[in-house]
């Protein structure tokens, strides 16, 4: 219980401080010192779930089981990466002159604060703070993406915040719905809103409201995850919000989205005995993956592409949780991990990349390789491993979701193939030329992070390999939640 | 048939005052006379959930209704206003939306909330089990209202208005959300709305104006 406070508490006395003193020089370092701690707070609480099991603590209202442990520590481990790579990254954007320092303290503070609300988002037992703290999250994320104050920042911020705001209100209409069919079994109060509560009624629940809510809330939550056709604002966000914001964008915001949905979709399963739910979120899960492979191809702008990827990869883990059964499923667990971590890494290897060419329009990003070596092979490595070449863990996790489609849902498997081979040719062809050819990339005034995009690459990798024991108990286990 | 007691009446009348309401916001083309009445609408959630609670004993309900009465009925129309006086954009009127069409698309949509919400209603124990369609619809219509509009104030109002209709749907269908949801539903709208002023600024700044056609750069392919 400590830890759970712990892990919560830490990101908000950081937002605080860094509130007063984010401006200053060492403020970069406060916040990787708060990420660390969060991370250790995590690694604590990990260390006690795989002691002592499953915990419900707090009159209920906060619980870890194998389901969300493992991305608590994901979250919590990317959250103090990423800090790490913004250190050098924000100097550089403030010696370029595109941030001042009352900016540099927003950020900080809102950085923590995001960090705060997803973590919250992911712990929280009670379904009606798990909208709170999305909500929350978009609104500490709508100051990030319009940090630079540019016109397209604040277009793409406005877009974010009213396509998201509406999508939200659909997820809370959802959620009262549920609430609503709930009370009638478990009484008023804060208990019919209790997910461990709803699990265990959940054969009783009434179908037809269950149904009406599940609607509401795929549509709502999916919309943060970037669902086709609720996509519009993520590929404008991840471009024009500085590239930290977009590292954890993609590789969290995206993830406790998706376990929203995920979370509703066990209670609605239970509900409704029929293949209703699974069938909605296989449709929208491929129509995403389809439709991203074809827009990925048609961008010019780097960080839009992998933003297009990231939509596809979500499109992907969807359809794998549609599907259901205990190896789709334990797929998708797998390949939540594995794409957030070589998102985030991609994204840290982009960001130095456009800071060295001095924009992010991929026709003018050439010879990074000539240049600084490490930023060159990151940025070829990660771009490998996140189009599924294997040893990396994305391989696995693509391989055990193709080849349950080809059993279970065979009629998927062309569409599913063919977008990955599209996304592949695209992505590759424009990456390729970037990293070798001529260079005109000029010098960095500090020295660019790059130990935490091989970090992540390296467990990437390891995870394509071997998966801890542990990890993978988790994964069976959740997968058996999941159904 | 019998007849229903008189709070119930009173509840469905107002109900019926919130979806009035809805449209005529959808058709008010005047920023100012926007916020009225989204302060109106705030005010009959308000009333109507200090009816659901005397009527039916439930004392945090009153709680909600306060809660509502501050925040939607005084707070953030004054704050809206403020901010309006502040921008100078006090005669801003909307034009390109063709009000006809739009009406008949919000008939349409209240046609089907009814609908959608039939089934649901049947199920409902509540003595407010019928205006669940009626909230449905101010939501959707609310919806519409953000679509259509082009400038940034008044997507904002039906954004906030789509928060009233959800509130009416979680008191009618179910005497409120427990009392820590709600507050954290508050707080969020409250903070987003602190934010959206400093954003309208950020806008001004930026493009001169808050009318969005200013913002449809990003576009697939063009950039």
């Amino acid at each position: 219980m400590i830890e759970i406070l712990a892990v919560l508490g830490l990101p908000v006395a950081g937002a605080l401080i860094l509130a007063l003193i984010g401006h200053r020089r060492e403020a970069p370092v406060v916040n990787v010192v708060v990420s660390f701690l969060t991370f250790a707070a995590a690694g604590a609480l990990t260390a006690r779930v795989i002691a002592e099991g499953p915990l419900l603590v707090l009159d209920r209202q906060f619980f870890v089981d194998p389901f969300n442990v493992f991305l608590v520590a994901l979250t919590a481990f990317v959250g103090f990466t990423t800090s790490l790579f913004s250190r050098p990254y924000m100097r550089i954007e403030r010696e370029h002159g595109r941030l001042n320092a009352a900016r540099l303290r927003l950020y900080h503070s809102m950085y923590q604060l995001f960090n705060f609300t997803m973590l919250l988002a992911l712990l929280t037992n009670n379904l009606g703070i798990l909208w709170v703290a999305m909500e929350a999250a978009t609104l500490a994320t709508v100051l990030l993406v319009s940090l630079y104050r540019t016109p397209a920042s604040l277009e793409a911020a406005w877009k974010y915040f009213i396509l998201c705001g509406v999508g939200l209100a659909q997820a809370l209409f959802g959620t009262i719905l549920l609430y609503f069919a709930a009370e009638r079994l478990l009484g008023a109060g804060g208990g019919a809103l209790l997910w461990t509560e709803l699990n265990g009624v959940k054969g009783q629940l009434e179908p037809t409201v269950l149904s009406l809510a599940f609607v509401f809330l795929l549509v709502g939550y999916g919309t943060k995850v970037g669902l086709v056709p609720l996509h519009n604002w993520l590929p404008d966000a991840h471009a024009e919000g500085p590239t930290p914001v977009s590292a954890v964008l993609s590789g969290l915001l995206l993830n406790v989205a998706l376990y929203a949905v995920v979370r509703c979709k066990v209670l609605v399963e239970g509900s409704l005995h029929n293949a209703f739910a699974r069938e909605l979120m296989m449709g929208f899960g491929l129509l995403s993956v389809v439709v991203a492979a074809f827009l990925l191809s048609r961008q010019k702008d780097i960080k839009r592409m992998f933003a297009y990827s990231s939509i596809e990869h979500m499109g992907i883990i969807t359809f794998a949780f549609g599907m259901g059964g205990p190896i789709a499923s334990f797929a998708g667990l797998l390949h939540m991990t594995v794409h957030s971590l070589t998102k985030s890494a991609i994204f840290f290897a982009v960001g130095h990349a456009t800071q060295k060419a001095g924009t992010q329009a991929m026709e003018e990003i050439r010879g990074l390789i000539t240049v600084s070596p490490m930023i060159g092979w990151g940025l070829i490595l990660g771009s490998l491993a996140i189009l599924g070449m294997p040893p990396f863990g994305v391989f696995a996790s693509e391989f055990l979701i193709l080849t349950t489609a080809m059993r279970e849902q065979p009629w998927a498997t062309p569409f599913l193939l063919g977008a990955l081979g599209i996304a592949f040719a695209a992505v590759f062809s424009r990456v390729q030329p970037m990293v070798f050819g001529e260079t005109t990339a000029k010098r960095l005034p500090y020295r660019p992070a790059m130990v935490p995009v091989f970090v992540h690459l390296a467990v990437v990798l390891m995870l394509g390999l071997w998966i801890p024991p542990f990890l993978a108990e988790w994964y069976r286990q959740a997968a058996r939640l999941i159904g | 048939m019998t007849t229903l007691p008189l709070y119930a009446q009173l509840i469905n009348l107002l109900a019926a005052v919130l979806l009035l309401l809805s449209f005529a916001m959808l058709a008010q083309r005047r920023v100012w006379s926007l916020i009225s009445l989204f302060g109106a609408q705030g005010l009959a959630l308000s009333v109507s959930t200090a009816i659901v609670a005397y009527g039916t004993h439930q004392p945090h309900l009153y709680w909600s209704a306060g809660l509502t009465l501050v925040l939607k009925v005084m707070l953030l129309p004054w704050l809206l206003r403020r901010l309006i006086r502040q921008l100078d954009v006090k005669w801003d009127v909307e034009g390109l939306i063709n009000i006809p069409t739009t009406m008949l698309i919000g008939i349409v949509l209240v046609v089907f909330s009814f609908n959608l919400a039939l089934p649901i209603s049947q199920l409902a124990s509540t003595v407010t089990r019928a205006t669940l369609g009626i909230a449905m619809a101010s939501v959707m219509l609310s919806c519409l209202m953000m679509i259509t509009r082009r400038k940034a104030i008044p997507q904002v109002v039906g954004f906030l208005s789509m928060e009233n209709g959800l509130f009416f749907a979680a008191t009618s269908a179910t005497y409120g959300m427990p009392m820590v949801v709600e507050l954290g539903i508050a707080l969020d709208v409250l903070v987003g709305m602190l934010i959206l002023g400093v954003f309208f600024f950020q806008i001004r700044e930026q493009f001169d104006s808050l009318d969005l056609k200013h913002m449809e750069k990003l576009r697939e392919g063009e950039e």
